[in-house]
């Protein structure tokens, strides 16, 4: 019997900590979630397991933090092997971390620019955003999931993102159905399995959250 | 079947030198390509559509882009001789920890300290400083991050080492000074082949960077 001790130190919108959530549940493996107030006051537990960046998420296993949400994915498909999120093939693995980084270097904070910006500036953020997507469904071809036929790696580090997409398309004003139907299919796609399904917010939440931020942010 | 292995590079860039020196490590003869960044080869817009840019590693006609990624995959490949990662998934995990630390800002923060003057450049000096330190305390007594051997994080980080003369003429200070350590490292790791084959010359990088600067109008 395993006396694995898992906590994930989280904060109940952040993509980022969603997708150690979902690593964890295609892997079955029990964990504690500690939610961490961002804007009160961060936990000694978060300030002494993440000194560098002090932010959410630290996966802690049998005590030992590691930090970066992209990292622990990695780590909970090394620690727990099944069932896989990386292919075997050591090319695949390069093509799976390639798109994990591209999604990482570039979709949240284009999805930001959409409900962050007003009149012009809100039209060449929507476009960038757009594009960014398209290419996405380029890698994503005519495959169910990145990998293939099996959700897995990159599937995990990006739909987690999606969970703001609502929020990006109504202040964004625009539909990504529209733009980018596969994209679109392949987020549907994602949201049946219960592992995603449990964990990701409810959207409406997501939208009173970012609604606050754009007031926070002067945009609202 | 002999393997074919490409490497689509520009002589005075960090990212390149990483994948230099995994090759080299791991002892694999490869085709060195140097690119003109200001025009750029069909194959290299072929290979990596998605960013063009470089490096770019080819192997039997496959592409492999970003350079952390391809030293992973160098790693995977040729897995026989001189492991980067250790076998421990934590140690594993902290070892991408830092290698992602130095990729997310030594670069930017380095250009700032070389295209900038003044107040920004003093806060890009610091917060420079204050990288090092940080990385220099993860070092600690060690010969290298990775404790005995050269790795994953020594790979990530020693090209940097051949912007040290720039960072320092341009920004005015001593990083054998600040952070003896690490240049303790430097030094150490550069006295492997694989290190010093892959690095270019100190002066002849601060004269390309003089020269960039001008060519971009920075003053």
């Amino acid at each position: 019997m395993s006396t694995d001790e898992v906590v994930l130190l989280d904060f109940w919108v952040s993509p980022f900590c969603l997708r150690a959530k979902i690593a964890l549940a295609e892997k079955g493996v029990a964990f504690v979630e500690q939610e961490e107030d961002l804007f009160g006051g961060k936990s000694e537990l978060l300030l002494k397991s993440n000194p560098v960046y002090q932010k959410v998420p630290v996966l802690l296993h049998n005590g030992k933090p590691m930090c970066e949400s992209t990292i622990i994915v990695h780590y909970i498909d090394e620690t727990w092997p099944s069932p896989p999120l990386l292919p075997t093939c050591p090319y695949e693995r390069a093509r799976a971390r390639f798109w994990a980084d591209f999604i990482d270097k570039k979709v949240f904070e284009a999805g930001g620019k959409t409900w962050q910006s007003k009149g012009e500036e809100k039209e060449v953020a929507k476009k960038e955003f757009l594009e960014i997507l398209k290419v996405l469904e380029g890698a994503l071809g005519e495959k169910d999931y990145f990998g293939g036929d099996s959700f897995g790696f990159v599937d995990i580090i990006a739909i987690p993102l999606t969970s703001w997409f609502d929020s990006c398309e109504k202040f964004g004003l625009f539909k990504i159905e529209e733009h980018c139907p596969k994209f679109s299919a392949w987020m549907k796609r994602c949201l049946k399995r219960e592992t995603v399904a449990k964990v990701l917010p409810n959207p409406e939440k997501v939208l009173e959250f970012v609604t606050s931020m754009r007031k926070m942010h002067g945009v609202e | 079947m002999a393997d074919e292995v490409i490497l689509l590079n520009f002589w005075p860039s960090v990212f390149g030198m990483r994948i230099r020196i995994a090759l080299a490590e791991k002892g694999i003869e490869y085709e060195y390509r140097e690119e003109d960044l200001w025009n750029k080869s069909p194959l290299l817009l072929k290979m990596n559509p998605v960013h063009k840019k470089i490096p770019v590693l080819i192997h039997n006609g496959k592409p492999i882009c970003e350079s952390l990624i391809a030293v992973q995959y160098i790693d995977e490949v040729w897995k026989d001789k001189s492991p980067f990662f250790p076998s421990d998934p934590y140690e594993r995990a902290q070892a991408r920890f830092w290698a992602d630390y130095v990729d997310k800002k030594m670069y930017s923060i380095g250009r700032t300290v070389w295209t900038t003057k003044g107040e920004e450049q003093e806060a890009a000096k610091k917060e420079l400083i204050e990288m090092l330190k940080v990385l220099e305390g993860e070092l600690g007594d060690k010969a290298y991050f990775g404790g005995e051997n050269f790795g994953y994080i020594d790979i990530a980080l020693i090209p940097f080492y051949s912007r040290f003369y720039t960072l320092e003429t341009f920004g005015n200070f001593s990083i054998e000074a600040e952070c003896p350590k690490l240049m303790g490292w430097a030094k150490r790791c550069h006295k492997r082949e694989s290190v010093s084959n892959s690095l270019p010359d100190f002066h002849e990088v601060y004269d390309f960077v003089v020269q960039l600067n001008k060519r971009l109008g920075i003053s």
